[in-house]
């Protein structure tokens, strides 16, 4: 018999999601909101909701005061950039892990999940004073290489997760068929992780879209992201909500729409292998 | 040509020994089928020949060059697995056009080929579906036709029916016997089912615990087991096993009989032994009767299907005396 969930239940559920989706939401509608407003509604002592006087003139200011369009370009390289080269990275890496491995490789992995669990700030100086060296800081090339080391261990775990699930038969099929290593990742392997390695590669660039640590500390003028876009707004001009609102709508607004169109893919890709 | 020599071929995995020692000689063109328990190294040995898994030590030998080394890829075999292991994002003639662009065939040869292949297997029709959206017999020959079109010195066949209904199965083991007929190239083929072993076989090996129990000719292994274990896993219903004084009258440690190797009768008569039928299994063409016999304990006679018996019939039963199994302490054959 199928279990039944009594009405009552269902409801208060339902409510509860609701209301944790919209706490969850709330600072990105407040950004959204304020935006619009005026400077002086946005700091005004009695808040309002919606715009009293609906205005677009944050957003020139903005795009006045910075350029939005070479931050945005800079985030785009950056991201799909280090995402590119991680996958090149992760997918030999990890198909060693899944298909060739060895008594170390759960300790590699661990390992390298532990990077992960370290404070970054931790490593700022030795990182600051390498790019300095190498002339790395404040270009692009820098920052995309410190986007794929920071998110390697994520990128190999991922396709790890998904290349478990490929059933090794098929790769030695490939094997007798003739294929080389190359051709057994790139005509077998690849082809049929491609939602995996999809999930993968839109994780990454979000990940990356989204770092401000480092790129606010290895970058200034030159190859400054969107988030360093937004910091830059927020320090000098403390008191200019509504400005930092319209700078950070516009910092956050392309990740989020394509968050939005991939979300099936997304959950799809993060739940996968989870119930097989 | 496709020779196969395996000499002293010992594998383990970490402190498991799964193959302790293992010698054999596969002549070109021969049909060979590794059978054994679950378990036994047979599907190990296979991987092992087809440079799936390294050789712990030991050499394997194609056609006379040492292959020992050599990744699968180099070593012109090809494999059909038990799931099959068709390329599931690939329609059914690229599956089988697969080896060829391995192989960087021109697209004339291979489209060709590939033709060639699915017209004998049946599969025209079916080319540019994905194999999600075969059944599990056709499946089976698209695995087959990607073998066929290597044109390779030898096929090594894991377990490939194990998948298919009964029915299936015994057309599908027609068709690989025909297709040995007709290519005349090796085969080695790995099975649990001692039925597959016996009709399709030139020679079987029987293997055990990752050693070679005997190899010889289906007949010859049914005839002659070499020892004990042979003789029971060779034949269907299984040999009854008699241990104790019954086997001292025969100078034995222990004899076998055959279920087919009975004579049966409904009275007394002089040296029968006497027994009492717990279950009748009616074939049709065949009856198996399960007879719990006095001091001897329970023992499997084929009958022919006319002649009907049911629970608690008394039975008396005469077993052959030419073919009478001996067996010494060690199960060797007598």
């Amino acid at each position: 018999m199928a279990r039944t969930v009594p009405a009552s239940t269902r409801i208060g559920f339902t409510a509860l999601a609701w209301l944790i989706a919209l706490l969850l939401f709330s600072p990105i509608l407040w950004v959204l909101l304020t935006a619009f407003k005026t400077e002086a509604e946005a700091i005004a002592a009695s808040p309002t909701f919606l715009p009293q006087q609906f205005t677009l003139e944050n957003f020139a200011a903005v795009q006045d005061r910075s350029d939005y369009f070479k931050h945005a370009f800079n985030s785009i390289v950056v991201s799909v950039g280090s995402t590119l080269l991680g996958l090149a990275i992760g997918i030999p890496a990890a198909w060693a892990m899944a298909f060739a491995p060895t008594r170390r490789t759960k300790d590699v992995l661990m390992w390298m999940l532990s990077t992960k669990m370290m404070p970054a700030v931790g490593v700022l100086i030795p990182i600051y004073l390498i790019f300095r060296d190498l002339r790395l800081l404040d270009t692009l090339q820098g920052l995309t290489l410190i986007m794929t080391l920071i998110n390697l261990p994520i990128i190999i775990w991922m396709l790890y997760t998904y290349f478990k699930e490929i059933p090794v038969d098929i790769l030695e099929a490939a094997r007798m068929d003739g294929a080389e290593l190359w051709n057994e990742i790139v005509h077998v392997l690849v082809p049929m992780a491609v939602p995996g390695i999809a999930s993968t590669l839109l994780l990454n660039v979000i990940l990356a879209w989204n770092e401000a640590f480092w790129t606010i500390t290895l970058t200034s003028g030159r190859a400054g992201t969107l988030t360093a876009f937004i910091s830059s707004f927020s320090s000098p001009q403390g008191l200019f909500l509504a400005k930092l609102s319209a700078a950070s709508l516009l910092a956050i607004a392309p990740i989020l729409l394509m968050g939005w169109f991939s979300q099936k893919q997304l959950v799809r890709g993060l739940t996968f292998g989870a119930v097989k | 040509m496709g020779s196969i020599s395996l000499q002293h071929v010992k594998k383990s995995f970490g402190e498991v020994q799964i193959i302790p020692d293992i010698s054999l000689d596969i002549k070109d063109g021969e049909f060979v089928v590794f059978v054994g328990p679950s378990g036994c190294g047979k599907s190990t040995l296979l991987r092992l020949i087809a440079g799936l898994e390294d050789t712990t030590s030991g050499q394997i030998l194609l056609d006379g060059e040492d292959m020992t080394k050599a990744p699968p890829a180099r070593r012109g075999l090809a494999m059909v697995f038990q799931s099959y292991a068709l390329y599931p994002h690939m329609s059914v003639r690229d599956n089988i056009a697969f080896p060829l662009k391995m192989a960087k065939a021109p697209k004339e040869v291979i489209d060709q080929k590939v033709e060639y292949a699915a017209r004998t297997l049946n599969l025209s029709s079916y080319l540019d579906r994905r194999p999600r959206a075969l059944s599990g017999g056709q499946r089976q020959r698209v695995a087959i036709g990607r073998a066929i079109v290597r044109e390779p010195k030898a096929f090594l066949f894991d377990e490939p029916l194990s998948n298919l209904d009964a029915a299936l199965r015994v057309n599908m083991r027609l068709e690989i016997t025909e297709l040995h007929q007709q290519l005349k190239t090796t085969m080695i083929y790995v099975t649990h089912d001692q039925v597959e072993a016996m009709t399709m076989a030139d020679r079987i090996v029987v293997l055990n615990a990752g050693n070679v129990e005997q190899f010889g000719s289906p007949l010859d292994l049914y005839k002659k087991p070499a020892n004990r274990f042979v003789a029971g896993f060779i034949g269907s219903p299984k040999m009854n096993f008699i241990d104790g004084s019954e086997a001292a009258k025969h100078n034995a440690h222990s004899i076998g009989v055959r279920p087919e190797h009975f004579t049966l009768a409904t009275s007394a008569t002089s040296d029968a032994w006497k027994g009492k039928v717990g279950v009748a299994e009616q074939l049709g063409s065949d009856t198996f009767l399960h007879v719990h016999v006095e001091g001897l304990g329970l023992m499997t006679i084929r009958t022919d299907g006319d002649q009907t018996f049911s629970h608690g019939d008394d039975v008396y039963l005469t077993p052959d005396p030419t073919r009478i199994y001996r067996f010494d302490a060690a199960g060797l054959a007598i």
